[in-house]
């Protein structure tokens, strides 16, 4: 006897509909929403969750649903972040939400070149491509100091009030929207992309590159162009981070932070795109607690929450979660 | 004589190791062609070579006449050769309708469009049901692949690549590893595909062949051995010798 998973009467009409909003899907925003307004914690953390979220979803569209593993996914991040910052600082261009673009676009035609290449690889070899792809540009920014500031950082950074009305005021108050808003389109789009029959045939490379190429797939290009979209995604965190801060430095090319977003995804469930809001939120809010209780080894302390999740939460936070809820509906059944 | 699949000439070796020594192989429209020989002959690796999973060192390959031995694997599924594989490549975490859907929306090129919904109109998945109830596993629809027996996993290969619409079908052992009682249920299916389609069957077990086949081919250490009827290969006492043994007499 087979146990069936879903149960439904007709299973066309089930996949099909499956896509369809559910009313959870509203929680994230109520809460987003509800920080601003009962500020549980401060605007600027909020800020950070909101960018943190972006450049996560980013990765899951490669690591969640194309299944590709990477250590180098600051590269985008970085670039986002100096495209941005170097208009602003050298070209005077201090519109922001241009900015944001011209820097997403950028971090997206470099994720196509690289992707490229990178993508005709898999495994391990992969895994240290990426890794040297990170290396090397933090190499890159650090030796082209005239243009990225180097060491010292890139200083000079005017960011005009988006619509001429919204200044990056000192407490995050419009920044908080304006991140908000940003996460939201990033989200619409990853859902969407996702939910398309490109996003189930992602899945499908994800489950077996082989079975893909023996149906006429044309896996190569299928990776490229979702890597070209997540590293268009990573690069508008990376503007946004640029814009807020209103200063960048060789931090957002860092190891650390390809592998802290790696860490905040898996924490927070891969696959599933809500994985990334739960992970970054967890991630950063423990954080900022252990880095205020523990200054010197609050890093022990994060350590400690992952060794758990590897152990006990295979799926992630949010995987548990369902596996919870599915286990209650089975009592209940 | 033309057919709708062709090889001519073909070698392939890995390292000192011939694999594949000048085959020549044709599969006329509706053919029903059984490709036997021992372990280690080089069938899977001429199935590969068909594909383009593998390049060969020499020779060609000519679908529907068109030379195809440079194209890519997609390609070729594309020009209607579609494979089923010795062990099941599937998609193991997704539900069974949605395998087929992959590959019924893979052929009508709807995997490109990344901006509206999956199956919102449902055809894709209206298709690949009329494909399960084909193979009797409608209702399996909904049920994941890994929790399915590996029987019903083996029809679930065939209706993946049923999903490619094929010209020309290549069923790498179809009937390995499934339980005696359920081998009925995977040779209805095949005995059940069109007239249209040409098919290439490996298989080990002589019934099946014996069963299916209206023409085999022997390859022995890469090369082809003999070819004919079911009872020509029968009688061949070379064939006898290398590979059926006493199988037959019993």
């Amino acid at each position: 006897m087979t146990t069936k998973v879903y149960d439904a009467e007709n299973p066309v009409v089930f996949l099909r509909d499956r896509t369809r909003w559910h009313w959870a899907e509203a929680l994230p925003w109520i809460v987003a929403v509800a920080i601003f307004f009962l500020q549980p914690i401060t605007l600027n953390l909020g800020v950070q969750i909101l960018i943190t979220i972006i450049f996560a979803l980013s990765l899951d569209l490669i690591l969640g649903y194309g299944g590709v593993v990477t250590l180098g996914h600051a590269a985008y991040f970085g670039a986002g972040a100096y495209v941005t910052g170097m208009l602003s600082a050298h070209l005077g261009w201090n519109e922001p939400i241009s900015g944001l673009l011209a820097g997403a676009t950028v971090a997206g035609a470099f994720g196509f070149a690289t992707g490229w290449i990178l993508l005709r690889y898999h495994g391990l070899a992969l895994l240290m491509l990426t890794l040297a792809l990170g290396i090397m540009m933090a190499e890159l920014a650090n030796v082209t100091e005239v243009w990225t500031g180097g060491f010292d950082g890139l200083s000079g950074i005017v960011i005009d009030p988006i619509f001429g009305i919204f200044e990056n005021d000192l407490w995050r108050r419009n920044y908080y929207w304006y991140s908000l808003i940003a996460t939201f389109f990033v989200f619409l789009a990853c859902r969407r992309i996702v939910n398309s029959a490109f996003g189930r045939s992602l899945v499908g490379i994800r489950e077996n590159t082989e079975r893909m190429r023996a149906i006429g797939s044309p896996v190569h290009l299928r990776l490229v162009t979702i890597y070209t979209i997540s590293a268009f995604m990573a690069g508008i965190a990376g503007a946004l981070f640029a814009q807020v801060n209103a200063y960048v430095t060789l931090d957002v090319l860092s190891f650390a932070r390809s592998g802290t977003i790696l860490i905040v995804l898996v924490l927070g469930g891969t696959g599933r795109l809500y994985g990334a809001f739960v992970g970054a939120l967890v991630y950063i809010l423990v954080e900022d607690e252990l880095a205020k209780e523990y200054p010197a080894y609050w890093e022990l302390g994060l350590g400690f929450v992952l060794v758990l999740t590897a152990l006990f939460f295979r799926q992630g936070l949010l995987g548990a979660l369902e596996s919870f809820v599915r286990f209650c509906k089975r009592l209940k059944a | 004589m033309t057919g709708i699949l062709e090889v001519r000439g073909l070698y392939k070796s890995f390292g000192a190791l011939a694999v594949t020594q000048n085959v020549h192989l044709t599969l006329e429209a509706g053919a029903r062609h059984a490709l036997i020989g021992p372990n280690g002959a080089g069938k899977t690796t001429l199935i590969n070579l068909m594909t383009g999973v593998l390049k060969p060192d020499q020779g060609n390959i000519f679908l529907e006449q068109r030379d195809v031995t440079n194209m890519s694997e997609s390609g070729r599924v594309k020009n209607g050769l579609a494979r089923t594989f010795q062990i099941n490549q599937l998609f193991r975490k997704l539900t069974t309708l949605e395998n087929v859907a992959l590959s019924v929306s893979e052929r009508l090129g709807k995997n490109h469009v990344f901006w509206s919904q999956a199956w919102r109109n449902s055809e894709v998945l209206d298709e690949a049901m009329v494909l399960l109830k084909r193979l009797g596993l409608q209702s399996d629809a909904l049920t994941v692949i890994e929790e399915l027996p590996y029987g019903r996993q083996r029809l679930v290969e065939i209706a993946i690549t049923l999903g490619l619409s094929p010209k020309v079908l290549l069923l790498d052992e179809p009937a390995a590893g499934v339980p005696s009682t359920e081998t009925p249920i995977i040779l209805d299916a095949v005995d059940a595909l069109g007239d249209d389609i040409a098919v290439l069957i490996i298989e080990h077990d002589m019934d099946v062949v014996f069963r299916f086949a209206k023409s085999i081919s022997v390859l022995v250490s890469g090369a082809i051995l003999t070819e004919g009827t079911p009872e020509e290969i029968a009688e061949n006492e070379q064939v006898r010798a290398v590979y059926l043994g006493e199988s037959l007499d019993a």
